[in-house]
């Protein structure tokens, strides 16, 4: 069964990632880096994603494409990478969401399964 | 199957009775729903409730309950495991608190959606979709069928037991005036950790639990007045206590204290059997409320927790050491009507009148419980 766990920050959270120096950042990032190594095996895609400000949604209005600046998810919380994770079951991605080192939020989503022979 | 419930029943005529309503009810349930894998059992938690809402009146009610409980869970490990399983994944923690009760009582109580709908005082068809939507979320986000890993399991249970006590509280907490029309969710509650003592005799929780729902029930009858006005503990007549609910209570507390695992229902349950225990309210052994309130507090450090202590405290040290305790919970529970309650019955002690009055409104203003409300109206007189 497959998964995406999409991370969460604050946006505080995450402006304070972006304004942090070079060295700390490095530091920040060894457990990450080791969760991943952890469960290498189980991760079958991901990626950290560019601060919020990078981002540009592009909405229909009565099906013309409008493009804008900003993200299209409001409120405090950012997304700020996501991971695809190839398990057994939902207590699974739990458990790999439980260790997930920074804090923040992990939202669990299975993704739809189509029936296609399993990678 | 009719024969485990004589001899549960010791009355065939009943037993085949209930059977028969049991059979009924699958006729009518099973061309909709499908036949359950296990009809056997499904039929005999049928025929349970069937019982259940017969002797629900009756003065032999328990001690028949108690008889069929034991029939219907006859050492057969493989069905024990397979109620554990499905009572585990009706409380998985990815599940809403509010779909956790309405499964709970569905598929491991084996009430309908009508009756789930009563106790809870909405629709039938808010229910059904309730459990539609958390079978849906079963399947679609695969939240396994299973007992929980040894290292999830006190989480997991914890989780459970927080269910079913909530699925109590539901019951115990309603007014008399609502009682009438409301399933007892309370006595079903109690059937449920009575199944999860009998499937995890090891586990300390579940048996303090047990004893701290039995202690509450055992008093419930002395809860209000013939106007359904609600009386407190310390004007209830202990003689309408249910002394025999209340032995088989600690028996079952002395069992959850020889596991050595303390926990907060093994506490809570044990602050209930103090005040069970007390032949008088002027017998209550204060002192040893407050210490249980001290362990509880290093376990549940919550602004609630303190407030409970600081009540007890009073009856130990008087209002004077007390009321600056309870006065620095404002912020924590400035919302909370039983906090506004205490500190009024506190400035009453010390002659502050004025301020007690203040007090009594406030808490007025924070509660809709009407026996909750008529009885701050009387003290407000």
């Amino acid at each position: 069964m497959k998964y995406v766990l999409l991370f969460g920050e604050t946006k505080e959270r995450a402006k304070q990632w972006e304004s942090m120096p070079e060295a700390q950042k490095q530091a920040a990032y060894a457990p990450i880096n080791q969760w991943f190594e952890r469960y290498g095996s189980k991760i079958t895609g991901g990626h950290e994603l560019q601060p919020e400000r990078t981002a540009t949604t592009i909405k229909f209005n009565n099906g013309k494409p409008v493009v804008t600046d900003g993200p299209f998810i409001e409120g405090k919380e950012s997304i700020g990478g996501y991971a695809e994770v190839t398990v057994a079951d939902l207590d699974e991605a739990i458990e790999m969401a439980k260790g997930w080192p920074t804090g923040g939020l992990v939202e669990v989503r299975p993704v739809v399964d189509r029936g296609e022979p399993q990678r | 199957m009719t024969a485990a419930l004589v001899r549960a029943l010791g009355d065939f005529d009943l037993a085949e009775e209930l059977v028969q309503e049991a059979l009924l009810e699958a006729v009518e349930h099973w061309p909709k729903e499908g036949i359950p894998n296990k009809a056997g059992a499904w039929l005999l938690t049928t025929a349970r409730r069937k019982a259940v809402d017969q002797f629900r009146r009756q003065a032999r009610f328990r001690e028949k309950l108690a008889l069929l409980e034991g029939a219907s869970m006859r050492n057969d490990t493989a069905e024990g495991d397979d109620r554990l399983r499905l009572i585990f994944t009706c409380c998985h923690p990815a599940l809403s608190r509010e779909a956790q009760v309405a499964l709970t009582l569905r598929a491991v109580a084996g009430l309908t959606t009508i009756e789930i709908a009563r106790a809870f005082i909405t629709s039938e068809a808010t229910i059904a979709q309730r459990i539609v939507r958390a079978k849906r979320k079963i399947v679609d986000a695969k939240i396994p069928y299973r007992v929980p890993a040894e290292q999830d399991m006190g989480e997991r249970l914890e989780e459970v037991l927080a269910v079913l006590y909530l699925m109590f509280n539901e019951g115990y907490l309603s007014t008399a005036g609502e009682r009438a029309s409301r399933r007892d969710l309370a006595e079903d509650a109690v059937w449920l950790a009575g199944l999860m003592v009998r499937l995890m005799p090891e586990e300390p929780e579940a048996l303090g639990l047990l004893a701290l729902m039995r202690l509450h029930l055992a008093r419930a009858d002395s809860r209000f007045d013939d106007e359904g006005n609600l009386i407190l503990l310390q004007d209830q007549d202990r003689t309408r206590w249910d002394r025999d609910r209340i032995a088989s209570a600690i028996v079952v507390l002395h069992r959850a204290a020889a596991l050595r695992r303390s926990g907060p229902y093994q506490i809570q349950a044990a602050i209930a059997a103090c005040h069970a225990e007390a032949g008088s309210w002027e017998e209550t052994d204060w002192r040893q409320i407050v210490m249980l309130y001290d362990a509880l507090l290093e376990l549940m450090p919550s602004p609630v927790v303190r407030l409970n202590r600081a009540i007890a405290r009073r009856y130990l040290d008087g209002a004077d050491a007390t009321l600056p305790e309870v006065d620095a919970l404002g912020g924590a529970l400035g919302e909370y009507y039983l906090f506004h309650a205490t500190r009024a019955e506190l400035l009453r002690d010390l002659g502050r009148e004025p301020e007690a009055r203040a007090a009594l409104a406030r808490a007025l203003e924070l509660t809709a419980n009407p026996a909750e409300r008529a009885l701050l109206q009387r003290r407000l007189g």
